[in-house]
């Protein structure tokens, strides 16, 4: 027979909502566990530089500052299970959190798997991630050195894309269906210094071109005269928004149409017991800073509802 | 065990060798790829770590983390990004 853990809270996804909802709840003494598919960090290890966290400066890295996040969370007693949980299920007072290695038993559950890139939809997009096709541009815009690159998108990643690549690359095309990018200002104006960018206004793409195995090109339609363009370019940078990872709870809590977990006020959701934070949340606003403020909310909540169970269980 | 190679080494310890090498071809500016490293070292495989530009080349990498299963010197399966235990246990089965 299998081994039965039984927890006091569980927090899913080792991020910056995830981390900073462990160190309240570990400060606030409830020894959390922290499930994490991967590794802690979120996508701000995957960041190259953060500018608006309070506190620290233009110079630190995501992966930097997602690594102190994680130490300290830690050093006060979170414990990290390095497993993807697969399902979650409400059993009144107690929830029960699966992964492919075990079964875990807990009274609260603290959701904050935050978000992942979205996909164009696009055919070959799949076989061509890896050669050509890629959503992360600090990562692998070294491949591309001075060669032609797109980056699709109007967003702050889009335009911190098309900054960065700018640098490497031999020209960047940047392509938004709008006329006018989403990001905020700032980017508008360091975008505008960039010599060797070109917009492609009200354009979205159609189709990936494939040559020998990999990306050639991309086929673009103008939205509003419907005139089709090509452009040879060794690699597309996708960067068209986020989508949450809310897959594995959709049974137990409800859902925004776009896939977001339902949260009333700040942390809670419709069922007793369970909260979210950070990205993975329906919010306005999906930052490091917000996440960070998400965990604490939820960390204090979760508190909250274990000492009405315990009133309740003492009653 | 995981061990960093040197291009040098690539054709010993990977296309010499006998059975299932996993290499990871990495980049230390990458997130995911950093991401990645204890996820391996905790699979405690026999596994090469390379990061030589001429390597990644010569089998098309153009995205970090890419990790390719190497049998009997052969490559055999290719994946990209960081990924889960259980999905790389799959993987390497």
């Amino acid at each position: 027979m299998e081994d039965i853990k039984l927890f006091d809270v569980a927090v899913i996804g080792a991020g910056p909502a995830g981390l900073t909802a462990a160190l309240y709840a570990a400060r606030a003494g409830l020894k959390p566990v922290v499930f994490e598919r991967i590794s802690p960090g979120g996508q701000l290890a995957q960041t190259e530089h953060v500018e608006n966290y309070p506190g620290y400066n233009v110079n630190t890295s995501g992966f930097d500052l997602a690594m102190i996040m994680a130490d300290q969370a830690f050093s006060f007693g979170a414990k990290l299970v390095s497993e993807e949980v697969a399902s979650l299920e409400d059993m009144g007072n107690m929830k029960v959190v699966r992964t492919a290695f075990g079964t875990y038993w807990t009274k609260a559950v603290i959701v904050a798997t935050g978000a992942r890139p979205k996909k164009l939809g696009l055919p070959l997009e799949d076989e061509l991630t890896g050669k050509g096709i890629s959503y992360c541009a600090t990562c692998d815009g070294n491949f591309f050195r001075g060669k032609d690159v797109v980056v699709i998108g109007g967003g702050d990643t889009a335009a911190a894309d098309a900054i960065y690549l700018s640098r490497i690359c031999n020209k960047v095309y940047l392509v938004h269906r709008r006329d006018k990018l989403r990001a905020t200002p700032i980017y508008h104006d360091r975008l505008k210094e960039v010599p060797n960018l070109e917009f492609c206004w009200n354009s979205v793409a159609t189709s990936l071109l494939e040559e020998n195995g990999r990306l050639s090109g991309i086929q673009l339609a103008d939205v509003k005269t419907k005139a089709q363009r090509q452009i040879n370019a060794s690699a597309v940078f996708i960067a068209v928004g986020m989508a949450p990872n809310s897959e594995a709870f959709s049974s137990v809590l409800p859902l925004s149409p776009e896939g977001y977990v339902l949260t009333e006020g700040t942390a809670k959701t419709p069922v007793p017991g369970i909260f979210a934070a950070g990205d993975v949340r329906t919010t306005p606003l999906r930052q490091v800073v917000t996440a960070v403020a998400d965990g604490a909310l939820a960390a204090q909540a979760a508190a909250e509802y274990l000492d009405e169970l315990a009133d309740i269980e003492s009653e | 065990m995981s061990q960093i190679i040197a291009g040098d080494q690539f054709q010993e310890k990977v296309l010499n060798a006998k059975g299932k090498v996993l290499v990871d071809f990495f980049a230390t500016w990458c997130g995911p790829c950093r991401m990645l490293a204890p996820v391996l070292d905790e699979l405690a495989t026999e596994k090469a770590i390379d990061a030589s530009p001429e390597i990644a080349a010569h089998f098309n990498v153009t995205s970090v983390p890419t990790l390719i299963l190497f049998k009997d010197g052969e490559a055999v399966k290719q994946t990209v990004g960081a990924q889960p235990k259980q999905n790389l246990l799959a993987f390497i089965a």
